[in-house]
């Protein structure tokens, strides 16, 4: 039997995949792109809302902020993690990053102007990740199946942590109740554009779905997005800013109106409205932390010579 | 003598060291130490608002909470020493800040454990763990930066030009620290300056010849950096008064 076939016969009977084992090269590269793409994402992620750190409106909304943003660090390092035990390391991938040869999600380009939008960020944006994230703690690959368990158990609470910020804000003063409008109607086609292009659209997906990286397509998760989204936002008394939403009876679905995917294509490319600031803040932390991680090695190596001279 | 106001210099030290450890949150050098910053930070908000509510429970106005008196009380009011208000500098001037505080703290608080005020003492009981840590991490890295390059050697002498002569100030009883509650500082401050100077001699720094040193913040008198860090940090509780948020 060809090590092809095994790899395929265990992906199609549903045992992991593990570092050690046999796999094609493709499904590496696969992986590791997914996977880095998403470490990248957790802690470029991490600054818009590290923005309204320094601003919350009370202490405990400041204290719960803070565990947010640490978390999505912790999330950034179980999926370096994860990525590395297909061979790439942690540097290699943060020169990816800040090259630009990797991307991160594009929904972390958009600015964070008010308030409301830490409760639209944990609402709409971290809701649509667990869409996307919740059937791959099935995925076949071990290590990314294992991070994303722990990672979707947290995205939960940040999601109605989000949810949460913004029905205080509704019942709030009118200009708490147009800050929360404003942010929903700012975030919520971006958050349904992270699913990604059409299926017939979306070029990677069918090899994906065969490796069970993949389990459902861009469009089914987005519409289960749209459909729960359209209930929650009820208890809220706000809107989604899309006229076309309407139940259809036959689908037993929400139909909903044309998705913008130039804007998508214009983000995606660079030209989103904080792009240039989002790459620069990781680049600058990094370049001016390089004398950091020096100092901690050459005293590590120091310490070292010590042990080994006694 | 109350100790509403020995309560809010507590408070006020946390918070306003919280807070400054918090600008870091995303930018720091390492992943693990940007987490390990982050949860000090977590630590010294989660002890702010302990000491607050205490505070606010003492003033028997209802109106008086947590977060009335951190976010709606003005520079003046404000008790924390010089030390901790000062800005983030580079990683280097961080790590001492914090080590310089944490040593203090340490010391504090293993007192404070024991003080006649039972509320103080069982969130000085609490905190200590996490001030253990604290000193435990700042320590480790301060001896890492002074001993590590000769770039990082000479960031660390920067560091410490910067911020010792707001170290003395810690030790210096202010009106409100003569209640039979408080800690005795002059029972600290040799445990303090010994372990500086352990730490100090790993790292391959010196502490700078005895001068003259800034003082006030106690008394509500403070450097220029707390105006801007109260001006952020209130911004939405003074923009939209009496909201809940």
């Amino acid at each position: 039997m060809s090590f092809e076939k095994t790899f395929q016969d265990k992906v199609d009977q549903d045992i992991r995949i593990e570092p050690k084992d046999w796999m094609p090269d493709a499904y590496r590269k696969t992986l590791i792109r997914q996977i880095s793409q998403h470490a990248h994402s957790e802690i470029v992620g991490m600054l818009p809302e590290a923005n309204w750190i320094t601003r919350a409106p009370s202490l405990k909304r400041k204290a719960t902020l803070i565990a947010k943003v640490q978390d999505e660090a912790g999330h950034g390092l179980y999926l370096y993690s994860a990525a590395e035990t297909l061979g790439i390391s942690r540097d290699e991938m943060l020169g990816q990053l800040h090259s630009g040869k990797t991307k991160y999600s594009s929904i972390f380009n958009y600015p964070t102007i008010t308030w409301a939008d830490m409760g639209a960020i944990g609402w709409l944006v971290d809701g649509a990740a667990i869409m996307n994230q919740v059937p791959l703690c099935r995925a076949s690959f071990g290590p990314y199946a294992r991070a994303m368990v722990r990672i979707c158990k947290e995205e939960s609470f940040h999601q109605r942590q989000g949810f949460e910020i913004l029905l205080v804000l509704s019942k709030g003063s009118e200009a708490q109740r147009r800050m929360c409008q404003d942010a929903i109607d700012r975030w919520w086609w971006p958050s349904v554009m992270m699913f990604g292009p059409n299926d017939d659209a979306s070029p990677n997906s069918e090899l994906s779905m065969r490796w069970k990286i993949k389990r459902f397509s861009n469009d089914e998760l987005r519409q289960k997005f749209i459909d729960v989204c359209v209930e929650q936002v009820k208890l809220l008394g706000m809107t989604l800013p899309d006229p076309d939403l309407k139940w259809n009876e036959e689908k037993q679905h929400y139909d909903f109106g044309p998705i913008d995917w130039e804007e998508f294509k214009n983000v995606i490319s660079g030209n989103g409205p904080c792009n240039k600031e989002r790459l620069a803040a990781r680049v600058q932390a990094h370049e001016e932390g390089a004398w950091v991680r020096e100092a901690a090695m050459a005293h590590a190596e120091k310490k070292n010579k010590e042990k080994n001279a006694a | 003598m109350s100790s509403i106001d020995y309560t809010l210099h507590l408070a006020d030290n946390a918070l306003i060291l919280g807070h400054r450890n918090s600008e870091w949150t995303g930018h720091g050098p390492i992943l693990e130490q940007d987490i390990a910053l982050s949860n000090i930070a977590l630590d010294l908000i989660g002890q702010a608002r302990y000491l607050y509510q205490y505070a606010a429970r003492q003033t028997g106005k209802p109106e008086v909470t947590e977060d009335s008196l951190a976010f709606l009380r003005d520079a003046w009011d404000y008790r924390n020493c010089l030390l901790v208000e000062q800005a983030n500098g580079d990683w280097g001037k961080t790590i001492l800040r914090q080590f310089f505080f944490s040593a203090y703290q340490f010391f504090f608080y293993e007192r404070l454990q024991h003080s006649t005020d039972n509320e103080l003492a069982a969130i000085a009981e609490k905190s200590l763990k996490e001030v253990t840590y604290h000193l435990r991490w700042s320590s480790e890295w301060t001896i890492r930066l002074g001993d590590g390059t000769e770039e990082s050697n000479r960031r660390m002498r920067a560091a410490m030009d910067q911020l010792w002569k707001f170290t003395g100030e810690l030790f210096i009883p202010a009106s409100y620290e003569k209640i039979a509650a408080a800690v005795d500082l002059s029972s600290i401050k040799p445990l303090w300056e010994e372990r500086v100077s352990e730490v100090l001699l790993q790292a391959r720094l010196e502490k700078p010849a005895a001068g003259w040193g800034q003082t006030g913040g106690k008394e509500g008198r403070h450097t220029e950096e707390l105006g801007y860090l109260l001006a952020e940090m209130q911004f939405l509780q003074r923009a939209y008064p009496g909201n809940e948020w």
